[in-house]
């Protein structure tokens, strides 16, 4: 099973909506808690008369949608896939409140006909008029390598040759205070380009969208083709999940999820001294935070590092020399529940 | 690359019954489930009727036979309860000797629970208490599933909105046919929240008294509440086990209306597609359909836009047809799964279930739902319809050994 | 008359966020609905609410809804009517 990307873009706090090349110039924030995406200009991606009901998740991932599909040169894709773990927060809280605060009365809909978790899939469709397959998950840290599962197979069935496959999440302030109240984030604040080396509990919030043309045939436009995705679920200990992981074959290089958090980073340490020894090892947290889907904005990075043959110094966990790049394993873990691996190859 | 997808396991809890014999009966006795608001508090009780699940959150617990302390959204439990009982009637135990993994959907999530926090968290943002809100996502309900029936090797949720437990009905197959998994538990689950009552409420599309499908006069949905699970297995394991199945998933297929945010196409042009789809992969023609499990609201729009692309799909020989949301109301997220078993039901006992609470024929369309219960009919394939906000439109087909 | 139709027209540019409109784009006159401003049936809820919310008034059933709803002409003119008394 495999798919070729011909095509991403993705919003977030670096600014790789618009670099044409890999991370040409980090974005460092100093003292922070969180990081959140940089945004675009909408207009010519999302027809004012829809983007005027979208939040903005909704626009960051319509709108990254679109340009994917521009740059890969597709039209129609054969299925629009997406994976959010917490979907559209600003819409569902607004209903929410607006519940509380109008005493259940004269409620405006909007919010809530946009807080469905398929909304921003939805809105793809709509604006393309695509009326193929249509798929939405909405699963913590594995919402985006199920999506991306859903879209392997249907290639493989032949069900279709061209798919849109996309993850996004958003920070809403309501939703940092709660997820901080229950101790996600680190209590002082940070430079985020320094996550690695922090040794305080929790991590840095972020978001972010990602989206990827995938096809069953390989292209100028290629950039690396995805040939697994394993997701584990409660592995009961190291062994299991070495065992997982060293079933996909050994990589040339790993990006790690690691947030910065000790206990959870201590899987990966775990890791580095076993399977992924001797291995060079890249982070990528530190440029878009931590978020259930943030392994697109991973694949993003592993995509762009097999085009360009180059490893962006900010990245790098380790000296070990890096030669030729040919299979990259993006391995990344959400509160050692949800356990993924994909693995990138050049085409 | 033609695997068979044999269903040798259902699981059930809704208004008309907290298991598969209290629903089975219900149906065949044209009980519906739909009366009064009494589990939660909301302005609107007396004016809008809804399909409950008759049990306290502390009832069901007990019944999901899960331990007293742990923090359980209704939607967990309900979903747990279904699950269990799928996997019971399947005869399967722990450990499992072949790769089983769980599908399951969902729509409001823990939503019941992050609604307390929401009312303490609003005065003053130190407020509501934490375990309130930790079940809040989508994948909180499958993960207590996963874990109470002992699942590891591929958990996931969908969230299509009313289609999204068609969708895992869709998924679980296709895992099966592409070789991931021997064994899939697929379904969903929703329950009744202040969010959605007010959310449909908002669109004016709930009857004030009880949802009407395919009926002239009909005004509005009715939600509702529940869990529906199957057990699918491959061919290979069902060999080995010589386990009894229940009849077959044969076709499935998922298309988009692509038309509006919550309005469906005046054609039903989605809804077109995703039968002919489910057609085309079941390798059947129209005329063996011998009952449609629609999907039926009662919103003026909804079942216009369905019946119209029944119509162009069946042509004049539109099979028997009825809406069983008229028993259980709109369960959501859920209604896939509630009605997949619904489906499972009718090839079981050679029946077609009633569409209730109808009086008059719609003037735009030439088709009569059925509705008195129809016993000992033919029944060898099944299509059930699930769509959903966003046009995600997913119809299956179920089918006699 | 002109007063209520020029603060309906901001109300309904702030309530359907038509950023890129202003009240002098909007004819009164025309159709609000599909040809003529391109609105749809979830701003015909948000409108309707509008009017609940701002002016008590409340729409009864789809055919009134439709005649009141089709101009901001027409919902002045629905406003003035039942607010006289």
């Amino acid at each position: 099973m495999e798919a070729f990307i011909n095509g991403l873009s993705a919003i977030s706090p670096q600014n790789t909506f618009a670099e044409e090349k890999l991370l040409q110039e980090p974005g460092e924030y100093c003292d922070v808690r969180f990081i959140k995406c940089l945004e675009p200009q909408y207009s010519g991606f999302i027809d004012p008369m829809a983007a005027r009901r979208m939040s903005r998740i909704i626009k960051m991932g319509v709108c990254s949608a679109i340009k994917c599909l521009k740059d890969a040169g597709i039209r129609n894709p054969d299925a629009i896939i997406t994976g959010t773990g917490m979907g559209c927060v600003e819409d569902t809280g607004k209903f929410l409140i607006s519940i509380y605060e109008n005493d259940e009365k004269l409620l405006n809909p909007t919010p809530f006909i946009q807080s469905t978790h398929n909304t921003v899939g939805a809105s793809i469709a709509l604006a393309l008029k695509c009326n193929n397959y249509n798929n939405t998950y909405g699963h913590r840290g594995f919402s985006f390598e199920s999506a991306l599962l859903d879209a392997m197979m249907l290639l493989q069935e032949k069900q279709a040759c061209d798919i849109l496959v996309g993850a996004l999440d958003e920070l809403t302030p309501d939703l940092f205070t709660i997820t901080d109240r229950l101790g996600f984030w680190k209590k002082v604040p940070v430079n985020n380009l320094c996550l690695k080396d922090s040794k305080s509990r929790g991590s840095i919030a972020g978001e972010g969208t990602a989206f990827f043309a995938l096809s069953r045939h390989k292209s100028e436009k290629s950039l690396a083709r995805i040939s697994s995705v394993m997701t584990f679920f409660r592995p009961e200990n190291i062994t299991e999940l070495q065992n997982r992981i060293t079933s996909i074959g050994k990589p040339d290089l790993v990006i790690l999820g690691i947030n910065g958090d000790p206990q959870g980073d201590e899987i990966y340490s775990h890791l580095r001294k076993g399977i992924f020894n001797d291995i060079p090892a890249l982070y990528y947290k530190h440029l878009c935070g931590e978020y259930d889907t943030s392994s697109a904005f991973a694949l993003a990075m592993a995509s762009g590092i097999i085009r360009e043959q180059r490893v962006p110094d900010i990245m790098k966990l380790d000296d070990i020399p890096v030669g030729e790049l040919r299979n990259i394993l993006i391995y990344n873990h959400l509160r050692n529940v949800n356990h993924s691996a994909i693995l990138v190859t050049s085409c | 690359m033609s695997v068979r997808i044999y269903i040798t396991g259902a699981g059930i809890i809704s208004s008309i019954g907290l298991n598969y014999s209290e629903v089975l009966f219900c149906l065949k006795a044209s009980k519906g489930g739909i009366g009064r608001l009494t589990l939660l508090d909301s302005v609107h009780k007396d004016e809008v009727p809804v399909a409950e699940v008759k049990a306290t959150n502390e009832e069901l617990k007990g019944l999901a036979e899960v331990p007293g302390k742990g923090v359980f959204s209704r939607t967990s439990l309900l979903g747990i309860i279904a699950a269990r009982q799928a996997l019971k009637s399947a005869g399967i135990e722990k450990p499992f000797d072949v790769r089983t993994g769980l599908i399951s959907a969902t729509t409001v999530g823990g939503m019941d629970r992050t609604e307390k926090f929401f009312k303490k968290y609003l005065k003053d943002k130190s407020h509501g208490r934490l375990r309130d809100v930790i079940t809040h996502d989508m994948g909180d309900s499958t993960e207590k599933i996963a874990e109470a029936c002992g699942i590891r090797d591929y958990v996931t949720t969908i969230s299509t909105a009313c289609s999204s437990s068609a969708n895992s009905i869709l998924l679980g197959s296709r895992l099966i046919e592409n070789g991931f998994l021997d064994r899939a538990l697929v379904g969903g689950v929703d329950c009744l929240t202040l969010f959605t009552i007010n959310g449909f409420n908002s669109l004016m599309i709930l009857d004030s008294n009880g949802c009407k499908p395919f009926d002239e006069e009909r005004n509005g949905l009715t939600l509702g509440e529940g869990a529906g699970f199957l057990v699918l297995e491959s061919e290979r394991v069902v060999a080995k086990t010589g386990r009894k199945a229940m009849g077959k998933v044969t076709g499935y297929g998922n298309a988009c209306d692509a038309f509006h945010q919550t309005a469906s196409s005046p054609e039903g042009d989605g809804a077109f597609l995703s039968m002919q789809k489910a057609l085309l992969k079941a390798g059947i023609r129209p005329d063996q359909i011998d009952y449609i499990n629609a999907h039926g609201t009662g919103t003026k729009n909804n079942d216009l836009s369905e019946g119209k692309a029944i119509e162009r799909l069946f042509g004049n020989s539109v099979p028997p047809c009825s809406s069983t949301k008229s028993f259980t109301g709109h369960t959501l997220g859920a209604a896939g799964g509630i009605e997949a078993v619904f489906s499972v039901m009718a090839l079981e006992q050679q029946c077609i279930w009633p569409n209730l609470n109808f009086t008059r024929k719609m003037k735009e369309l030439k088709f009569l739902p059925v509705t008195d219960l129809r016993n000992n009919v033919p029944v060898r394939n099944v299509l059930s319809n699930s769509f959903g906000f966003g046009g995600n439109n997913t119809s299956l087909i179920f089918s006699k050994l | 008359m002109e007063q209520l139709v020029q603060k309906l027209k901001e109300e309904i540019i702030t309530a359907l966020n038509l950023s890129e409109m202003k009240p002098e784009n909007i004819d009164e006159k025309a159709p609000l609905f599909v040809d003529g401003l391109g609105l749809d049936s979830i701003d015909a809820l948000e409108l309707t609410v509008l009017l609940e919310k701002k002016y008590g008034l409340k729409i009864q059933t789809s055919e009134e809804g439709k005649k009141v709803l089709y101009s901001v002409r027409s919902m002045a003119e629905f406003i003035r009517e039942n607010n006289k008394g």
